[in-house]
């Protein structure tokens, strides 16, 4: 019977060899997702009251994890401008989770990434509580602020961006929330804050810079000035350019400002008096896949952003030449984000090509060493360099002479495009402006929901000087 | 004493202080546990941590003496395993209960339950000199067994405890709740080791070839056919797949045990794979709690418990949040099945993997008392309750970490629940009498006649004219 025993013996060997493999195993390959489920209670009320990283503009902090000095949660995440910085930096509450920053960089932030594994080592064996990595952001807080001013809290959205890296400047949108609010402590506070925020016809936490597209009005002109330079047509090509334009299949008029007479344009008069009718003949002579296939160099179709995600524009597919010719001056279903138009403005600016938009530049330690540094990245070259050049100039001449004279800053290179759409929502119409200052490298496109006595143009104009100065 | 020459005879030593200074060694597990907890949690010692140490520390010696004056030879680990888990059980059913306000105070109810076992113990050892009397009622031990293992199946008996995790494996009376499988295990070893040895000369020899496999007779089948039933039963109707697979489980284990044949556990395993199969695919519930292993997350609400226990073992990492520092109250019933969960979130891999070695340390010994064992009933016996104890590890642990479907079985000696804890402080005792009973000196006046019928050819002869 002994044979026999040992036979069990080797059996009961092989179970509990199955036993500790499969704990150990599960150790190694299901512990991570585990930890990072945004269920699992324990890692979130840990991480909550854990000592996060800070955010930092210009190395200074704009969120941070303060002492409570109570348990259970001994830190307190502190959102130094909150309005101000929300659209980017997230939230980070107990009961509705993360977002933004806050959630994209959660690991490097709460100090659990993979890049930080020898430090929690270090800070383990030294006794101390290991703490999360710092972020530097791209941001501008002078710049940040001084387009939170120019907005003046209406419904809006803009954002600025170094266009030789792609780095982005500043980024706002109004009316915004209090992020702090969130981010409390007190629970039952957190829930009525965030009931007030999310209430039927409250917008404070729709990101208007990068995340609601809406149409762009004639700065889409841009768009088709490049892809009509890129097929043949010149500065000087002298385009129709009726009072009306039948649209075809249509009982509608497409009509003009009056500026633009009742003749031919050239197409840097066009763009100058941001004429509707060249640009729809333009539009319809180029055919809806040439100007789609321009767009999508710019980024439509994307969803632009390393770090973080933006709303891809749109550029619809499938239309009609009455429908071609509403899209080519920004209606119809062509819809984008501030990110999206400064994109484009700072690529005509920056000699074709345009740069994958980002906004965190470094990852420190709690020791300040760097665990990683951004190297600006291509996304696409959208233009040749000369009909960059080209179309460059002729949006210094739209600030110079035509319909963006309200952009000029003494001293400085400004071009740009403005912008008006009709919307279907009451309040007036969507107001835009994109365009770049060459000496500084800027970018900026501000979109205004509803046009009042000030329109868009004033605000990039405060954008850039801030930016210059 | 002097042995003749003629025969060579291994004396074992008796470790009596080897166990007394394990005995001390494994009552620092549970002590140190329940300090640590407290000095982790208020940075001070419990207000009565001085009696309560010195409770459990009389418990483990007084275990250790009632070893030490009745079996003076038993194997010094047995002991020492059990005591350790045992402690560790009650100091993380401590802990757990910290986890609540107000506490619901079950470790004191475990430290009772656990003097009881111990008491039962001493008992055990103190009356039943020698198990063999034990030997010789297999059909009636072997009808109460069954009746245990299926009363879970009467309504009028029906425990709320039921529906924690599906299985139906709990009866309530008078208001306590217990696993009657606890004491079924005892009495169905005991009947089966009765039966086997009756019978495993039959059992071995009877049957004819066919294509070079040898049959076994369809009469020595119907023991086999009755507990494959009862292990379906088991499986269909208190949906508890340890239950069902630690019965038959051990039942085909120790037939293969008895006639040293792999037949059994070739016809064992397969009727058992085949219904197991068969089961899962025509009863919905089987197929949902399959579900709720391969895949818990499909269903957040109804795979909470195990979900949440996979969460707190992944908290806990590698070495643990330490005692009392974990967060294994968030476990809808910690301290009964998922109390591994608990110890792997505040002793980590680590600490689980230390307790699922001391258990391979517990079987491991309880083997060596079957191998050393000079009668086929003490074998048996002993190697029985050696795989009950490893199948019911393996089922639970295997369960609670995503190797198995869960189960409802408790994990032997640190479970919170008395009836299990008391049947696994009896089985410690049968455990310690069969390796006595191996390891003391044999009279060589009186050598045990070695009777084996496989080289006698007479008795094939006459068990070939009964069969006939």
């Amino acid at each position: 019977m002994n044979k026999s025993i040992r036979g069990v013996a080797v059996f009961i060997g092989v179970m509990f060899l199955a036993l500790l493999v499969n704990v150990t195993a599960g150790y190694w390959i299901r512990s991570d997702e585990l930890n990072e489920d945004a269920r699992n209670t324990r890692v979130r009320d840990e991480q909550f009251g854990g000592p996060r990283g800070p955010i930092l503009a210009a190395n200074t902090p704009i969120v941070q994890s303060v002492e409570t000095g109570t348990l259970p949660y001994a830190y307190q995440r502190e959102y130094l401008d909150g309005p101000l910085y929300a659209p980017f930096t997230g939230y980070y509450s107990y009961i509705y989770g993360r977002s933004g920053l806050e959630a994209r960089f959660n690991a490097e932030l709460a100090g659990t990434a993979d890049s930080q594994f020898m430090q929690r080592i270090l800070d383990t064996l030294a006794g101390s509580t290991p703490s999360g990595a710092q972020l530097l952001t791209t941001i501008q807080p002078k710049l940040q602020q001084a387009t939170w001013d120019a907005l003046g809290g209406q419904e809006g959205g803009a954002i600025a961006i170094d266009y030789q890296t792609g780095a982005v400047l500043a980024w706002v949108s109004t009316p915004s929330y209090d992020v702090a609010e969130l981010a409390s402590l007190d629970f039952p506070a957190t829930q009525e804050a965030w009931e007030q925020f999310t209430a039927d016809g409250s917008t404070v936490m729709n990101d208007r810079a990068t995340q609601e597209i809406n149409a762009p009005g004639s700065t889409f002109k841009l768009v088709v000035a490049a892809a009509a330079l890129a097929n043949g047509y010149t500065a000087g090509s002298v385009i129709d350019t009726p009072a009306a334009l039948p649209l075809p299949e249509s009982t509608h008029q497409l009509t003009n400002l009056a500026a633009c007479g009742n003749t031919t344009k050239t197409l840097d008069q066009a763009l100058t008096l941001s004429c509707n009718t060249t640009f729809a003949n333009i539009g319809m002579a180029l055919g809806q896949d040439i100007v789609d296939a321009q767009a999508e160099a710019f980024g439509f179709g994307s969803s632009l952003g390393d770090g973080f995600s933006s709303a891809a524009s749109v550029f619809p597919t499938g239309m009609s030449q009455a429908e071609l010719a509403m899209a080519s001056i920004g209606q119809f279903d062509v819809a984008t984000t501030p990110l999206q138009m400064a994109v484009v403005a700072g690529a005509i600016a920056n000699g074709g090509t345009v740069m994958e938009p980002y906004i965190v530049q470094e990852i420190r330690d709690s020791n300040e060493s760097v665990l990683s540094t951004y190297e600006p990245v291509v996304f696409n070259q959208a233009m040749t360099e000369a009909n960059a050049a080209t179309l460059a100039e002729l949006m210094t001449h739209v600030v110079q002479s035509g319909t963006g004279t309200a952009a000029q800053i003494p001293g400085f290179t400004v071009g740009g495009k403005t912008g008006t759409a009709e919307t279907t929502v009451g309040g007036g119409d969507h107001s835009w402006f994109a365009g770049y200052i060459a000496e500084k490298h800027v970018a900026v496109a501000v979109y205004l929901a509803h046009e009042t006595t000030t329109t868009a143009t004033p605000i990039a104009r405060a954008m850039m000087e801030a930016a210059s100065s | 004493m002097t042995m003749p020459n003629s025969q060579p005879m291994v004396v074992y030593r008796q470790r009596r202080n080897v166990e007394l200074a394990l005995c001390l060694l494994a009552a620092g597990f549970g002590i140190g546990g329940y300090l640590i907890t407290h000095l982790n949690r208020d940075a001070e010692l419990p207000a009565n941590w001085i009696p309560v140490s010195v409770i459990w520390l009389v418990l483990c010696v007084g275990a250790h003496l009632a070893v030490r004056f009745k079996l003076p030879y038993a194997d010094p680990v047995i002991l020492p395993t059990t005591l350790a888990l045992n402690g560790l059980g009650l100091a993380m059913i401590h802990r757990l209960d910290l986890s609540f306000d107000p506490s619901p105070n079950a470790a004191t109810m475990q430290l009772i339950w656990t003097v009881i076992g111990v008491i039962l113990f001493a008992t055990t050892l103190i009356l039943l000199r020698d198990y063999r009397v034990l030997q010789g009622f297999s059909y009636i031990l072997f009808i109460v067994g069954m009746v245990l293992l299926l009363l879970p199946l009467l309504p009028f008996l029906a425990s709320p405890n039921n529906a924690a995790n599906g299985s139906q494996i709990w009866i309530q009376i008078a208001g306590y709740s217990f696993q009657p499988a606890e004491i079924a295990k005892i009495v169905l070893t005991l009947a089966f080791a009765s039966y086997l040895t009756e019978n495993r000369d039959l059992l071995q020899l009877a049957g004819r070839h066919v294509m070079g496999f040898q049959m076994p007779r369809m009469r020595d089948l119907i023991p086999v056919g009755v507990m494959w039933a009862a292990a379906v039963v088991v499986l269909i109707f208190e949906n508890d797949l340890g239950t069902s697979l630690l019965f038959f489980g051990l039942f085909v284990m120790m037939l293969y045990v008895a006639t040293s044949q792999v037949r059994w556990v070739v016809i064992g395993a397969s009727a058992f794979a085949v219904a197991a199969y068969v089961i899962g695919q025509i009863a919905p519930h089987v197929a949902t709690r399959v579900s709720s292993w391969l895949d818990p997350f499909s269903d957040y609400e109804r795979n909470y418990q195990i979900i949440t226990a996979q969460y707190g073992i992944a908290w806990g990492g590698l070495f643990g949040r330490g005692w009392g520092q974990g967060r294994p109250g968030l476990t809808p019933v910690a301290s009964s099945d998922f109390i591994s969960a608990a110890i792997a979130e505040e002793l980590g891999l680590v600490g689980l993997v230390a307790v699922i070695l001391i258990y391979l340390l517990l079987v491991a010994r309880g083997l060596r008392a079957a191998l050393t064992s000079t009668d086929v009933f003490g074998k048996l016996l002993a190697s029985g309750f050696s795989f009950v104890f490893a199948l019911q590890i393996f089922a639970i642990i295997g369960g609670v970490t995503r190797l198995l479907p869960l189960t409802g079985l408790t994990t032997p000696f640190m479970s919170q629940g008395g009836s299990s804890l008391v049947a696994n402080w009896l089985i410690v005792a049968i455990l310690l009498l069969i390796s006595h009973q191996a390891r003391r000196p044999q009279m060589p006046t009186m050598p045990a006649p070695v009777v084996d019928l496989g080289d006698d050819e007479t008795s094939l002869i006459k068990l070939n004219e009964g069969a006939a």
